[in-house]
């Protein structure tokens, strides 16, 4: 538990932008394939920043480098935090709060589309934090505490009790990768509305820090797949490839969700299968467990 | 090749063209050309831009707004001008409310003519392009 207190945290504040990068160079080759495209190179997220980087500095407003500061800073502490096996209800709220930063930027530039975008990034913030509370209620229920190394030491995994909080999770995982719907998302693809949505009015490397946050962001959320298979890492390795690629499937087949039709139907899973889940654990716990 | 012409995001702005210049660049897109293939992605956000893609002889209304979008893109960038009436007015050149090229407003790096431009001559003057882009990060490095 000591050594991994250090190593954990650490190797995520490293390894974490790494993963996320390939990841998402993975993501962007593999939807070029879908669209009988080739694609960009795997390391073409990596240029991109390094790019941005380098950039003139031009802001519209100088406290959005504050604020997207603050953003990358909360994301990589919550990642690190969350490493450490720490509380899941702190990972929570601090991605909220990170959040709330980005939005800030967004708002800071008093221009339109990044106003719009501020107000949908809200949206999905609310959108996504009832799942994430309900995740962090159901595995109390299962492990008697919020704190994550107990929920990675069950030696039932979580997924036997709550499949559909998992379920809620990784419906979530699509808004929370910036794919859908088209109307919030940021992403690279071509299928999508209000320019860039937040990140309209950053550029150079206030708009790099954003995308190594989310780098962080996409690895802190697809681990989130691993507490469901506690002590069976080769199952949550598959799990965690097999929700990627979920993903990109789903970006590809539903390119014009609107962010109408997400909030109507997350809350409609959140409820249906989150709360479902966690009314049935309650009633009949004593028996499961 | 830094990393600035290995990641060059476009923008798009149609300065009074007759949009067959503009259906080409698009065309550029699909995957019969990918031009993601080079990192390339068509932006729509001066802030977000490295190259400036015009189409169009810029006329009396659009002239102020193709400044205002040019000043907006963070240095370093490169200026393309697509198809004749871009490069030089092409047809329209001695009309009344045509200001004859995007070079009487804004400094134009590469010229791709045409009428209307093909994706490949459009590819080659963006990969021109790149190189306009390498030597003015080159030169903005070596002024710091």
């Amino acid at each position: 538990m000591d050594i991994m207190f250090i190593i954990g945290p650490v190797a995520f504040l490293i390894l974490a932008p790494i993963f996320g990068g390939l990841l998402t160079g993975c993501d962007r080759v593999l939807t070029a394939r879908f669209q009988s495209r080739v694609g960009p190179p795997f390391l073409q997220p990596f240029y991109d920043v390094a790019k941005l980087w380098h950039k003139e500095k031009t802001f519209s407003n100088p406290v959005e480098i504050i604020f997207t500061t603050a953003y990358l800073l909360l994301i990589v502490f919550t990642g690190m935090m969350y490493a450490t096996g720490g509380s899941f209800l702190f990972v929570v709220f601090s991605l909220a709060l990170a959040h709330t930063f980005l939005i800030l930027a967004a708002y800071a530039a008093n221009a339109p589309f990044s106003n719009i975008g501020a107000e949908r990034e809200l949206l999905g913030v609310m959108i996504a934090e009832p799942i994430l509370i309900l995740l962090a209620v159901g595995f109390y229920m299962v492990s008697g505490s919020f704190e994550t190394f107990h929920m990675l030491i069950l030696d039932v995994p979580g997924i036997v009790y709550l499949p559909g909080v998992f379920i809620a999770l990784i419906a979530v995982l699509t808004l929370k990768l910036r794919k859908s719907p088209f109307d919030i998302s940021t992403s690279h693809h071509a299928h999508q509305e209000l320019v860039k949505g937040v990140t309209t009015s950053l550029s150079g490397r206030s708009l790099a820090k954003v995308e190594i946050a989310h780098w962080y962001e996409m690895m802190i959320f697809l681990s989130m797949i691993l507490i469901f298979f506690a002590n069976y890492p080769g199952l949550s390795a598959i799990a965690i490839i097999l929700a990627f690629l979920l993903e990109i499937v789903i970006d590809n087949v539903f390119p014009r969700v609107t962010w109408k039709m997400t909030v109507k139907s997350l809350w409609i899973i959140t409820l249906v299968f989150g709360v479902g889940n966690i009314v049935i654990l309650g009633i009949c716990g004593g028996m499961l467990l | 090749m830094s990393s600035a012409s290995k990641s060059p995001w476009l923008l798009h702005y149609n300065a009074s063209s007759c949009n067959g210049c503009d259906i080409e660049i698009l065309a550029a897109l699909t995957p019969v050309y990918d031009v993601e293939r080079f990192g390339i992605i068509n932006t729509g956000n001066p802030a977000h831009a490295d190259i400036f893609v015009v189409t169009g002889g810029v006329n009396e209304q659009n002239k102020v707004v193709l400044k205002n979008l040019y000043d907006q893109i963070p240095e370093p960038k490169v200026v393309v001008a697509v198809g004749i009436c871009a490069s030089s007015g092409g047809v329209f050149r001695d009309c009344y409310n045509i200001s004859g090229g995007v070079d009487t407003i804004i400094p134009v790096d590469v010229y791709v003519p045409g009428c209307s431009v093909r994706p490949e001559a459009l590819i080659e003057g963006i990969v021109k392009a790149l190189g306009v882009l390498e030597e003015k990060r080159a030169a903005l490095e070596a002024k710091k």
